[in-house]
């Protein structure tokens, strides 16, 4: 009965890497046909509502754009969240889990940064401005890159996951600036316009769209982390062989 | 006249302190020399003077390849030194194969040429058959300097220039540096060995350095 | 000779390689810009073709340092020395390579950053040209620096030191030919030729004098 000492019967189980490797393969199939289908749902909406009396056609850029800010964000309180494990519990799928993130996490702020600049040329007449929202996304961006750098340069991964948590938390700081900048500056980026105390300012007519190109993102997201920390798992463990083989030749 | 190695006279030293002075000797094909003597006395200098990669005061190093031709010694040597010069992130063969496209001479008859450049032959004649695939910063101490050994097999130099071969080798592996130095020598080439160990050379000449007293 | 082309190329861009580290100064240099000049489009627009120049610049120098001193630690640098390849021609591929790893995704990602300042798209046309232009030389000349402080335990700042006034010239040139491509007046053709001629003269001297250096530095 292999498959039942596979189960998972409480959370902490899931620490166990091979039990982590089971689980994953089954829930993969199915997260990522849900994603598939959230995309199917939310890009069909995405192009046959209305367009903006405002902004025209380009409004659809926001239906990839807020969700891909908002994604940027999570990705990197996904990280931080990890990098606590990993500092306090020693947990070595958190380890995984944080460094996974950032590749995905960078992808998105990419994408958040691209599909804005996209839409700030025929609404603001530039593709950038340094105001308060826009820089601390790039800055957030930078700081994606500056510990995949890190996580490359170094090639214990144990010792890589440390110091490269202790850097996540530390740079957690720019998500509630991220966040707040468009409320405590006076920006040119519009304020927060979908959570917000006292009802949504977006027509339903958008906002359809967005929800459920939110959740297609965080399926998306969620679907590449998991497959991303199977692959870590898998590459970590064949290194490890590597290294076993080195050593048992050595004794042969 | 035969291929052989004649060094004449041959000093250095470092900064103003010579190291050693007028050494003299003759290698013919198959010969080999140890070069013994307490730390510090000279026996990298040395090997790093012929090597070249060190200023002779004094003295000459020629090879003699059949009349009067004399070959620069550069080209028909192979240096090991204290270093291993692997990379740590490249594989094993990654390695062997750059050193064996960057040394390999045209007139390398010995040397395989092929998509391996002899690089498993070489790996599996210094105990490391099926660890190519590895990255060298995987391996122990012994077994990287086993690999730094493969080096000079997989292009071929009649002149060997080892320093420490032996280092951080166990006994077996000792037997196998032997083995690798008779099988070049029996191929004509000469091999010059400083170590502290004892390094079993059947027929191999000596050279003790004792090194300079400094005087004011 | 190859070889040794794509064993660096492969060093560069593997685990740990500084290739990445590189692009990643560039950008966070030129980041911090607009934070130290104020958020003035006009303004960053026009110091922008000089602020990628220096960006570029310091981002080529920061890994110079490793360019020979990987190759002594680990006793590569003493067998390359004694193969008959001269070693011109050695240091040559081997800032080729570094130039490769670590120059050209400075130039290809200027037009990235060059939209970050605000700059015309004429403005980043010419910059990226210069940089393409100019980086080799700083490569070259680095090299230089590199030889020299070889055998130095921490010779990485005195790298920069030693290098930068000797840039000075390919800045000077680089930049003004990219000023020359916004500004009517100025002609581009001739810094621009300048530039280039300074890259080949070090394409010459450059190699030749880390010969010299690594030589000297191996006894």
């Amino acid at each position: 009965m292999r498959d039942r000492s596979l189960a998972i019967r409480s959370f902490t189980d899931l620490a166990n890497p091979t039990r982590f490797i089971a689980l994953a393969g089954r829930l993969l199939p199915w997260l990522a046909g849900l994603t598939a289908l959230l995309f199917a749902i939310g890009l069909t909406l995405c192009f046959t509502t209305a367009a903006d009396y405002q902004q025209g056609e380009t409004v659809r850029i926001m239906y990839i754009h807020v969700p891909a800010a908002w994604l940027s964000m999570m990705g990197y309180s996904v990280m931080a969240a990890s990098a606590l494990g990993s500092l306090v519990w020693r947990h070595p799928l958190a380890d995984v889990a944080a460094k996974c993130a950032a590749p995905i996490g960078a992808g998105f702020t990419a994408l958040a940064l691209v599909t804005g600049s996209l839409w700030g040329k025929p609404m603001w007449g530039t593709w950038w401005v340094w105001d308060a929202r826009l820089t601390s996304v790039f800055i957030l961006f930078l700081m994606y890159l500056g510990l995949i750098a890190l996580n490359r340069a170094m090639d214990d991964a144990g010792r890589a996951a440390k110091v490269s948590a202790v850097l996540i938390l530390v740079g957690f700081v720019n998500i509630p600036i991220i966040k707040f900048s468009v409320d405590w500056w006076n920006t040119l980026h519009q304020p927060a316009s979908v959570l917000r105390l006292g009802g949504s300012a977006i027509d339903p007519e958008f906002l359809r769209p967005l929800l459920v190109m939110a959740l297609a993102f965080t399926c998306l997201f969620f679907t590449l982390h998991l497959a991303a920390m199977r692959t870590e798992i898998w590459r970590r463990r064949i290194a490890a062989m590597r290294r076993q083989a080195a050593r048992s030749a050595a004794s042969a | 006249m035969p291929f052989r190695l004649r060094v004449d006279g041959l000093g250095a030293s470092r900064g103003e302190d010579p190291i050693f002075r007028d050494i003299s000797l003759i290698l013919d094909a198959g010969g080999a020399l140890l070069v013994t003597g307490r730390n510090g006395t000279g026996k990298s200098t040395f090997l790093r003077t012929l090597a070249g990669l060190h200023p002779a005061d004094s003295g000459t190093i020629v090879i003699e390849d059949g009349g009067d031709a004399t070959a620069p010694p550069r080209e028909s040597l192979h240096y090991l030194g204290h270093r291993n010069a692997m990379k740590r992130d490249l594989t094993v063969e990654e390695n062997l194969l750059f050193w064996s496209r960057l040394t390999k001479t045209a007139g390398d008859t010995v040397g395989r040429i092929d998509a391996t450049d002899g690089t498993v032959e070489a790996l599996e004649s210094v105990g490391l058959g099926g660890l190519g695939h590895l990255p060298f910063g995987y391996l122990s101490a012994g077994q990287q300097r086993r690999a730094a050994l493969a080096r000079l097999l997989v292009a071929h130099r009649p002149v060997w220039l080892m320093d420490e071969p032996t280092a951080a080798l166990d006994t077996a592996s000792e037997r196998m540096v032997e083995a690798l130095i008779a099988g070049h020598r029996s191929i004509g080439g000469i091999v010059i060995a400083a170590t502290h160990q004892a390094l079993d050379l059947p027929g191999a000449q000596t050279l003790t350095m004792a090194g300079f007293a400094v005087t004011a | 000779m190859m070889a040794l082309y794509f064993r660096d190329l492969k060093l560069a861009t593997r685990a740990g390689g500084g290739a990445l580290t590189g692009i990643l100064f560039f950008m966070a240099v030129v980041a911090v810009v607009p934070f130290g000049l104020g958020p003035d489009l006009k303004l960053l627009a026009r110091v922008g073709p000089a602020m990628l120049w220096i960006g570029a610049l310091l981002a080529s120098l920061l890994g110079l340092e490793r360019l020979f001193q990987a190759e002594r630690e680990d006793g590569s640098l003493d067998v390359m020395l004694m193969q008959d390849t001269p070693l011109v021609f050695t240091v040559f591929i081997k800032c080729l390579a570094h130039w490769t790893a670590s120059g050209l995704p400075l130039v290809l990602v200027t037009p990235l950053l060059g939209l970050f300042l605000n700059m015309e798209p004429r403005a980043i046309g010419a910059t990226m040209l210069t940089l393409l232009a100019g980086t080799p030389a700083i490569t070259l000349i680095g090299a230089m620096g590199a030889a020299v402080a070889v055998a130095l335990p921490r010779g990485g700042l005195l790298v920069s030191i030693l290098v930068l006034p000797l840039v000075v010239p390919v800045l000077i040139f680089g930049v003004s030919a990219a000023y020359a491509a916004v500004e009517d007046p100025a002609p581009f053709l001739p810094p621009f030729l300048i530039l280039t001629a300074i890259t080949l003269f070090f394409a010459v001297i450059g190699p030749t004098a880390a010969a010299v250096a690594l030589r000297a530095a191996s006894e």
